[in-house]
């Protein structure tokens, strides 16, 4: 077995390369929604080069003692010229206004998109002139070795960047690539199996950035990478490239045809009336999608919510273009079970897809807008007002179901009919 | 009281509006892709693109303006939460 970290010290992980992390085996959620059945840690690092050295990330405030204690036994404060934050989280960013008081040399160096949010984390005009904000093909040098940057945005917060050291083929990835797992025997290849960990940080972490997961992976993909260090977990030395590979194949959509656009209809039914609903929405875009002919194919699916837990149904989801909810409204309110499928949703992504809704209800009908607002703030478009219907629906109301769908069908192929509206018809 | 007419373009709705009110007001109701974090003109969330009838939309505001530039939004882009439309026809998208 190998040694686990030192106290204190730091550990070599390339030449001339120190992690000067923390460990966190005591933690046992993150952020809240995250469970981390064996903790987790905060990874550092500093890189020396021949004129300058560089801090890559700090860690959460409670464990700045041992942070500094590690830096100091690698580096002296005024040797430090470049600051890296590769976002700006508290479990990262934590030492950092100390780090930048003791070391009063060196410059910071974010993304452009990190600059606005600094002020959170600091009063800026205290160290103004010492922050600089790079994007991708951005380098800092250090005399005989370089950082160069990469914009990663969104993996998982809007300023993410990773690091790369050319000369080591080093890519400090933050959270990228990273998982909540805490081992001091800190590599790859000396800690236990951490494969259960690295999957559920990507599924929870990760998952709902899928479409900036496949564009930062364009750019580390080429990166001779020998070396991942992350800013989470094991540091990856032993075929990093597998990590990568399997980033790639998580972030792929799991459809095989790809042209046909996809409409699901779910819904929950009490006495069978917002079912027949359903099917009516179903049939209406099913219909559209014959009216439009060979331009555009909708492929529709009718499930009802009853049938399943929430997750098979969210993996449904990730890879449809339009959602289409249905529930009755029972004591002023949608039922739970479309709640539960609702508040599931933030684990995808489903920004810009269709959404509508649709029930019928005893005296007051709830439900539909309520599930229009939802979708809304989970920022689907919701182009066409959902249909309600009282009881036990009309032909007229079947009509309108029909119409819902064929509508939202027509969006979905960008064939709908431009409409004009008063402000005022707007409830 | 004079009107407006905005066109959200990707769901294909023109809406005719009283002078004075925010895109926000209009483009929520309606069910259109631009999406809002914090409302208030701070998150950028909001961004849009304007692609026409910019000169019929109240000049940014001092924090609006930082805002944009803090994001490095392109020209014609604004924030919807805070972009106050005053007449005209105008065509926006999310950006
Ligand atoms: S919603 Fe945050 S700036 Fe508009
Ligand atoms: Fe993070
Ligand atoms: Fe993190």
């Amino acid at each position: 077995m190998r040694a686990a970290a030192p106290i204190d010290q730091a550990v070599a992980v390339g030449n001339d390369v120190h992690w000067i992390g923390a460990f966190d085996p005591d933690l046992r959620s993150f952020d809240i929604i995250l469970r981390t059945a064996n903790g987790t840690s905060y990874n550092a690092y500093v890189v020396r080069g021949s004129e300058g050295v560089a801090v890559i990330d700090t860690v959460k405030a409670n464990f700045s003692a041992g942070f500094f204690r590690r830096l100091e036994s690698v580096a002296d404060y005024d040797e430090i010229s470049t600051i890296v934050l590769n976002h700006l989280e508290p479990d990262h960013s934590g030492a950092l206004p100390e780090l930048l008081r003791r070391a009063t040399r060196a410059t910071l160096h974010v993304s452009h998109q990190a600059r606005p949010m600094l002020k959170g984390l600091f009063d800026p005009e205290e160290f103004a002139d010492r922050i600089v904000s790079v994007g991708t093909g951005d380098v800092v040098g250090l005399g005989d070795r370089q950082l160069e940057f990469f914009n990663t945005p969104y993996l998982h917060w809007p300023d993410t960047q990773c690091t790369w050291l050319a000369s080591e083929g080093m890519l400090f990835s933050g959270d990228f690539l990273g998982c909540h797992y805490c081992d001091e025997r800190l590599f790859n290849d000396a800690v236990g199996d951490f494969r259960f960990s690295f999957e559920y940080y990507y599924a929870h972490i990760m998952r709902p950035f899928r479409a900036y997961v496949r564009e930062a992976l364009e750019l580390i993909e080429p990166l001779p990478i020998r070396t991942i260090a992350p800013a989470h977990g094991p540091i990856l030395r032993d075929d990093p490239q597998d990590y990568v590979r399997r980033y790639r194949a998580l972030s792929k959509s799991g459809l095989h045809n790809t042209t046909a656009k996809t409409l699901i209809v779910f819904y929950i039914s009490a006495y069978g009336a917002t079912r027949r609903m359903a099917e009516a929405v179903a049939a209406g875009a099913e219909f559209a999608s014959g009216e439009v002919g060979a331009a555009g194919e909708v492929r529709v699916s009718l499930y009802d919510i009853e049938g399943s837990e929430p997750q098979p149904f969210v993996d449904l989801i990730e890879e449809a273009d339009a959602l289409m909810f249905g529930s009755p409204t029972i004591n002023g309110d949608a039922v739970k079970p479309v709640w539960d499928l609702l508040s599931s949703l933030t684990m995808v992504d489903v920004k810009g897809k269709l959404g509508a809704a649709f029930g019928s209800y005893g005296w007051s009908g709830e439900a539909v807008p309520m599930i229009e607002d939802r979708l809304r703030r989970l920022k689907l478009r919701v182009p066409v007002p959902g249909v309600k219907a009282r009881l036990t629906p009309t032909a007229d109301e079947f009509a309108a179901c029909h119409e819902l769908g064929r509508q939202t069908a027509l969006h979905l192929l960008g064939r709908a009919t431009p409409r004009v509206i008063d402000m005022s018809a707007l409830v | 009281m004079p009107k407006a007419n905005v066109t959200f373009q990707d769901i294909g709705v023109t809406v005719t509006v009283p002078a004075g009110t925010r895109l926000i007001e209009v483009s929520e109701k309606i069910g259109a892709g631009i999406t809002y974090g914090c409302r208030e003109g701070e998150c950028c969330t909001c961004l849009t693109k304007v692609i026409s009838g910019h000169e019929h939309l109240a000049a940014p505001s001092v924090l609006e303006a930082q805002v944009l530039k803090d994001n490095l939004a392109p020209r014609h882009h604004r924030l919807a939460c805070q972009a106050q439309i005053l007449g005209g026809d105008i065509v926006v998208k999310p950006a």
